[in-house]
């Protein structure tokens, strides 16, 4: 197994004395689908802006598929943040292009078949879309790069549960078998069937790494059921 | 649609019950081909690596077996597959006599119920 994502040391303090994240050390291998849980404020987005580089340290290392961040670790991960990130007057296949020139690994033709299938007109700017039908378009810009780390920042948060669906499919049919998504989210109950692992996150430390069904087997829980009893308010 | 799965119990479990449910039922007949665990998986709508798992069980149970780049097929022993069929519904009984028992019922009671369920009666008046 290679190690594709290798976290040590990871402390994040912001000013005074918060401590978002505290002596994290995480290490993914390729071809998982991983879930990073945790109630508000535990520190998932912090993890997650400081692998994408958006955030400095303030001590620890990570090393992304055995590079330290840089360039070559921004060609491997695909990012989907939790908030709009897009120019909202640029029309849709306005941003597969802009894709395209900003990563080698864009591949634009599945990205049309996905947003044919979703029935997304892509003469459409994006302030004309919806919440959720703008969500579905940074979802398929996201998941048409040819990464090895997707890091999915709340995908479901905004949408039906149907689009739901469609987007969970839509992950595991998209990443190829050696990549790993690392997926944060509070609708464990939506995504618990798709997950391999779940990682629990509370006060900025890591405080349960197991896969699903061991948790299943050695607690008799869903991992939602878990999850409401570690982080009971 | 994705498969009915209950939350509490491991999920290759339940994917090697439905399975098995499949082939008993006739869904798959002996020595046919299964689709690909990916497939599976998205028409389950489970994590491909659970599914490969469940496969990997029933692999090992003898009930189906991969053969070389072509895929995996259903076993062509029909006896296993009968011997199968009598195993699931020995589970169902198990259960539906500790139901009657946790209503009250003896076991010597039992098959008149049936008899009388069976022929869509009703045991009293």
């Amino acid at each position: 197994m290679n190690e594709l994502l290798k976290i040590e040391g990871l402390t994040k303090r912001y000013s005074g004395n918060l401590f978002a994240l505290n002596d994290l050390h995480l290490t993914l291998n390729g071809g998982e689908i991983v879930g990073l849980l945790g109630p508000n404020g535990s520190g998932k987005t912090t993890l997650i802006k400081l692998v994408n580089d958006c955030l400095y340290p303030t001590a620890g290392t990570i090393l992304v598929n055995g590079n330290p961040l840089g360039p070559e670790s921004k060609e491997d991960i695909a990012y989907l943040p939790d908030c709009t990130f897009l120019n909202e007057s640029m029309r849709v296949n306005n941003l597969l292009n802009y894709y395209q020139d900003f990563y080698n690994n864009f591949d634009k033709d599945k990205a049309w078949n996905m947003l044919r299938d979703l029935g997304i007109n892509q003469n459409a700017r994006m302030k004309t879309l919806s919440k959720g039908t703008k969500e579905k378009v940074q979802l398929v810009l996201t998941m048409s790069r040819n990464a090895k780390l997707y890091i999915l920042d709340e995908p479901i948060g905004g949408v039906d549960p149907a689009a739901r669906d469609y987007i969970l499919r839509t992950i595991l049919s998209n990443y190829s078998e050696d990549a790993t998504v690392l997926i944060s989210t509070h609708l464990i109950a939506d995504i618990e069937n798709v997950l391999d692992r779940v990682l629990f996150l509370k006060q900025g430390q890591l405080v349960l790494n197991s896969t699903v069904d061991e948790i299943r087997s050695e607690k008799g829980k869903s991992v939602d059921a878990l999850f409401r009893e570690v982080f009971q308010c | 649609m994705p498969w009915d799965l209950d939350e509490n119990r491991p999920i290759y479990l339940q994917l090697m019950e439905r399975i098995e449910q499949d082939i008993v039922s006739g869904k798959y007949n002996p020595g046919d081909k299964l689709p690909s665990v990916r497939d599976l998986a998205l028409e389950a709508g489970v994590n491909p690596n659970t599914m490969q798992k469940a496969m990997s069980e029933l692999e090992r149970d003898g009930l189906i077996h991969a053969k070389r780049t072509s895929g995996r097929f259903i076993t062509e022993d029909e006896n296993m597959i009968k011997e199968l069929k009598r195993e699931l519904a020995q589970e169902h009984i198990r259960a539906f006599i500790e139901n009657m028992r946790q209503l009250g019922f003896d076991i010597n009671e039992i098959p008149e119920l049936i008899t009388d369920a069976a022929k869509g009666g009703q045991s009293n008046e």
